[in-house]
């Protein structure tokens, strides 16, 4: 009987803590979904997608504190047509679904009259169809690959396309540093870094020999292996376009190997000084512009947002902060935030913004030239310019 | 023949690696019949570990080894005594599902703590390449090698001679009987645990000097494929892990270098398979009723 009871009174105390524990679950959870208020009708809010935290925080952050500096400006000059501008960033943390959750929220929850995002051309390509479904004027800042803004008359990009990048970076190989021999090493789980391995493929492949052309995966962080083997061909360039978290790791052990060879990168490498400055030492690769053009428009963005966030901008925050304005301008030239007429007038953009002068062609992709920068004791130094198609 | 003895000085050292962290496997589960799947963690919590001390107080690498070890050390018996004491009885499934549980919690716990973009290891070895003739290795590859021998003899001196020792090998083969000789049975799993983890945390600080970054997920992948390089070897035996993780480390390195970089993965997944299917005990495992 006592023995009975004993249990009974466990049993009992186990079932209270399970409800118990599951309760607060189930109110954690249900407190995450709480709806948003609806905002004033005199904001114009744009949204921002891109990977706030995790390996690619760095490029998010930068997206989104330009659009902040770039909104922080047009308000205090008045706003669009009185109504101040709002910005609402969300995390992709690099992650298709994550964008895709992001970019609901901001259309049902928030109600944004525009988006500027995806960051990641990985990322907007998820976004694109249903974007293209709610015709949600788009402007990504830094979105390259070439099927972003192909079939799809609300998307438009404010930088170049991969295939641009890459097929240049070719030739900026071949003509500026003289190499008949390339090798190739992308990340075969990533849209942006493919596509950009193609072009330069493709482009290479008519003026020199490609010597290798290898993936990895990106869980892969040794690369020693496929390294020996490319560097047993004797390339005397080496082609990486991915960002820099995996493209650190693998100059690195390049510099280990002690490999001989010039390597070239898309606008992923960008800030790469910051913890690889060693590693990239006099290595090569393609940007939007140039921290030390001389243009009075570059040198005040550059303080301005030295300024407010106390780093240095790098090539996204410059497109950044160049689509929030060119957003502006639209919206309005449109006189009103109605879809359809911010997107006409998009189309027609013609400006100058940090990244040189913006006009659209037909598929909403910009006309604009290339930077190449090489890294010249942990600084950005421009090597050349290559002109636009 | 040089490019085949430079992609083999690769395999060693990726191998030496994996080494380490599949004698953490196999010492715990030789000695509670445990696959401590959170094992991959205690390599990253051995990483941060090391992470933190140099980046508060830039001791040189031959202290902050041992001081990491250590720490892992001490953190692994306590998870042990937190999350895998309370179920020693229980069926095996329940101990399998807690240490996921626990390997989860780790994760996430690292990432709340230092958020998931991977901080950079400063330099504690300074990186050079050797030359030994045609070939190249680089100080970070002998050292890797030379530390990774080193503490595998040291524990096999350990195991065979000391008393401690000793009494890891008696619980693990019996139990019960350990207890009648007067073994005690706790504090010798928690030395287990303890030498497993700072063998693991070992593998994450050269793991994180070798490549360079260290992130809360870093302990995945390579805790994945020193599971299989222990099973391969024959889980429970310390000889097997060490033979698994080099063998594991060749033929990563070997598919990189002459069958293809993205297949790499997919063959040393499949060797796991094949292992299971034909020789469920490993190369060297000889007790025909342990099987995973």
């Amino acid at each position: 009987m006592y023995q009975q009871n004993k249990g009974d009174n466990k049993l009992k105390a186990k079932k209270l803590t399970l409800l118990l524990t599951l309760m607060v679950l189930l109110a954690t959870v249900l407190s995450g979904c709480g709806g948003a208020a609806g905002g004033e009708p005199d904001t114009i809010k744009l949204g921002v997608i891109g990977p706030l935290t995790g390996d690619y925080s760095m490029y998010g952050t930068a997206v989104a504190n330009a659009a902040q500096l770039a909104a922080d400006e047009i308000n205090a000059a008045g706003g669009i047509d009185g109504k101040q501008v709002e910005i609402i960033a969300y995390d992709s943390k690099g992650d298709k679904t994550e964008a895709v959750n992001a970019y609901n929220r901001l259309r049902d929850q928030d109600k944004i009259v525009a988006l500027i995002g995806g960051t990641f051309s990985g990322t907007t390509l998820s976004i694109k169809e249903i974007a293209k479904a709610d015709n949600m004027p788009v402007l990504t800042p830094t979105a390259t690959n070439g099927e972003v803004t192909l079939d799809a008359a609300n998307i438009f990009r404010a930088c170049y396309t991969d295939p641009y990048q890459g097929s240049t970076a070719a030739v900026f190989a071949a003509e500026e540093l003289k190499a008949t021999k390339a090798a190739v090493l992308y990340n075969i789980e990533d849209p942006y870094s493919e596509g950009l391995a193609v072009a330069f493929d493709e482009q290479f492949s008519t003026i020199g020999t490609v010597t290798n052309y290898e993936g990895y995966t990106k869980n892969d962080a040794d690369f020693r292996a496929i390294l020996t083997k490319i560097a047993a061909e004797e390339p005397d360039v080496l082609f990486l376009p991915d960002y820099i978290a995996k493209v650190g790791v693998i100059l690195s052990q390049v510099e280990e190997l002690g490999l001989n060879v010039v390597a070239i990168g898309g606008d992923g490498w960008d800030g790469i000084e910051g913890d690889y400055a060693e590693v990239a030492e006099g290595h090569y690769f393609a940007n939007h512009y140039a921290k030390t053009d001389e243009s009075a428009i570059v040198q005040d963005f550059i303080s301005a947002y030295e300024a407010k966030f106390e780093s240095s901008p790098n090539a996204l925050a410059a497109l950044a902060y160049d689509s929030t304005f060119i957003m502006k301008s639209a919206i309005e030239a449109a006189g009103s935030t109605e879809a359809e007429a911010i997107i006409t007038a998009l189309a027609a953009t013609d400006m100058s913004g940090v990244t040189g002068h913006v006009t659209f062609d037909e598929n909403g992709d910009p006309i604009k030239s290339i930077s190449i920068i090489q890294v010249v004791s942990g600084e950005h130094v421009l090597a050349a310019k290559v002109s636009g198609k | 023949m040089v490019l085949f003895l430079q992609q083999m000085i690769n395999g060693l050292s990726v191998g030496s690696i994996y080494a380490l962290i599949a004698l953490g496997y196999t010492m715990v589960y030789g000695i509670i019949k445990l696959i401590n799947f959170a094992h991959g963690e205690l390599m990253m919590t051995g990483a941060y570990f090391a992470f933190l001390i140099v980046v508060t107080s830039g001791l040189p690498f031959l202290i902050v080894v041992p001081l990491s070890m250590l720490l892992a050390a001490v953190f692994s018996v306590v998870i042990e005594r937190i999350a895998y004491k309370p179920i020693r009885k229980a069926p095996r499934i329940s101990a399998l599902i807690t240490a996921i549980g626990v390997s989860l919690f780790l994760q996430n716990l690292a990432q709340v703590i230092f958020k998931a973009d991977p901080k950079i290891m400063p330099e504690l070895i300074d990186k050079r390449p050797i030359d030994i003739g045609p070939l190249q290795i680089s100080t970070v590859t002998l050292t890797t090698l030379a530390l990774a021998i080193v503490f595998m003899v040291i524990l096999e001196i350990f195991i065979k001679k000391s008393k401690p020792g000793k009494a890891m090998r008696a619980v693990s083969e019996d139990k019960d009987a350990a207890i009648l000789m007067g073994i005690n049975v706790n504090r010798t799993i928690s030395l287990t645990f303890a030498i497993g983890s700072a063998l693991g945390a070992l593998a994450g600080v050269l793991y994180a000097i070798t490549y360079t970054q260290v992130f809360p997920t870093m302990g995945v992948m390579p805790g994945l494929k020193a599971f299989v390089a222990a099973v391969l070897g024959g889980i429970g035996f310390i000889p097997g892990a060490v033979l698994g993780g080099f063998t594991i480390g060749m033929v990563e390195t070997f598919s990189r270098a002459y069958i293809s970089s993205q297949w790499s993965d997919a063959i040393v997944f499949g060797l796991l398979i094949v292992v299971l299917l034909f020789k469920p005990t490993g190369i060297l495992g000889r007790n025909e009723k342990e099987k995973v």
